[in-house]
């Protein structure tokens, strides 16, 4: 899941300041388990929203709605009519999210809610943690099933290193060593004469590094992984 | 300030506050007329977009009194009605109408004279703040 955080309302108050007519927009998937910018989260923001821009003296309307998902057009057409009476849109969506109606409406603002951090899982209802860095390389059947990349601090693929402490990662004695998990993992599952195997570098040509990615299903689309 | 003589809306639970309240003309004990209390079926269940919606409609403070968190009917009704209030003040401080207009107090039916005390505090700190900053503001 995409994990997502409402920015603070100072910020988005900064940023819809030249706008009379706000229509707020929720997604009604990640962002609404992450608690951020679902219908609840919504209406919250639009009641604050209402709230401050009144106690300072400025006239604003602001509207609410949620769809159930921002990133696929087909979801977004709905909305094609209420956009009509906004002077922006205020998404509260991941970064997709906001691109999607920048795309499918080229003439209508749009300004981010909220950002969007990480790919994670819920490891307790409000609480998040990241799991997977998106290398577009999984790499996790040499580690038990524990992503080195993303939960070393430093993607280390033949670890550990010296800085860990205890189980502990050096950077905060909050945050578990990866490969301490991993260890303790492949040792449970008695196969850790995987770890004999030194790991070459890796590609990181599939990753972000390799500029924006694209991906052609081979079974819908004309090939595969472009 | 329009109105020297401020709101205050209380959002009660059944099983503990509203039983003491309930009883004060049996038990001699008044509260000022300004607070005007909604029984909800537990503190737990007033969410944080009710507790705005009053402010915006133009309550001058709101009050949400629930059981002790180990003493709560629903198990962790207080608690959760505990956590959004704590949430909720903070919000309350970056929309500018200021987080002690928003208060909760935890207390049992047994103890009658302290939600006297609770009412007559809370209509006290809201006297102090002045009517809401929403007041005889243009509508939106």
């Amino acid at each position: 899941m995409i994990i997502v955080k409402q920015k603070p309302l100072e910020e988005i108050r900064k940023m819809s300041a030249d706008y009379r007519k706000i229509l707020i927009l929720g997604c009604g998937t990640c962002a609404t388990v992450c608690f951020a910018g679902g219908e609840r989260e919504v209406a919250i923001l639009a009641s604050s929203l209402r709230m401050a821009e009144k106690i300072d003296g400025k006239k604003k309307t602001v509207l609410e709605y949620t769809v159930k998902r921002q990133c696929d057009w087909e979801f977004l057409d709905e909305i094609s009519e209420k956009i009509k009476d906004a002077d922006v849109i205020l998404s509260l969506s991941c970064g997709v999210g906001v691109q999607a109606i920048a795309e499918r409406f080229p003439s209508c603002r749009v300004l981010p809610g909220i950002n969007t951090c990480f790919l994670g899982l819920t490891e307790e209802p409000g609480i998040w943690s990241e799991r997977c860095d998106a290398c577009g390389n999984c790499v996790v059947y040499e580690t038990g099933g524990i992503c080195p990349i993303t939960r070393c601090a430093k993607g280390l693929l033949n670890g550990p290193c010296g800085g860990s402490v205890e189980g502990k990662c050096e950077i905060s004695p909050e945050i578990p060593c990866a490969w301490q998990l991993i260890i303790d993992r492949l040792t449970a599952m008695g196969q850790l004469d995987k770890l004999e195997e030194i790991q070459p570098p890796k590609d990181w040509s599939t990753s972000h590094s390799g500029g924006p990615r694209t991906i052609v299903s081979s079974i819908q689309g004309e090939s595969g992984e472009k | 300030m329009n109105n020297p003589e401020p709101q205050v809306f209380v959002f009660s639970c059944p099983w503990c506050c509203y039983q003491i309240a309930d009883l004060s003309g049996a038990t001699q004990f008044d509260y000022s007329p300004n607070i005007k209390i909604n029984v909800v079926p537990c503190s737990g269940k007033v969410e944080i977009i009710d507790l705005l919606r009053t402010f915006e409609n133009g309550a001058d403070g709101v009050l949400v009194l629930g059981c002790f968190e180990d003493k709560c009917h629903h198990q962790n009704g207080s608690l959760i009605a505990k956590r959004r209030v704590g949430y909720l003040k903070s919000l309350l401080k970056d929309i500018g109408l200021g987080e002690e207009r928003l208060e909760m107090s935890m207390l049992s039916p047994s103890t009658g004279p302290k939600l006297e005390e609770i009412l007559d505090s809370m209509v006290k700190q809201i006297r102090k703040l002045g009517s809401s900053p929403l007041k005889g503001k243009s509508k939106t």
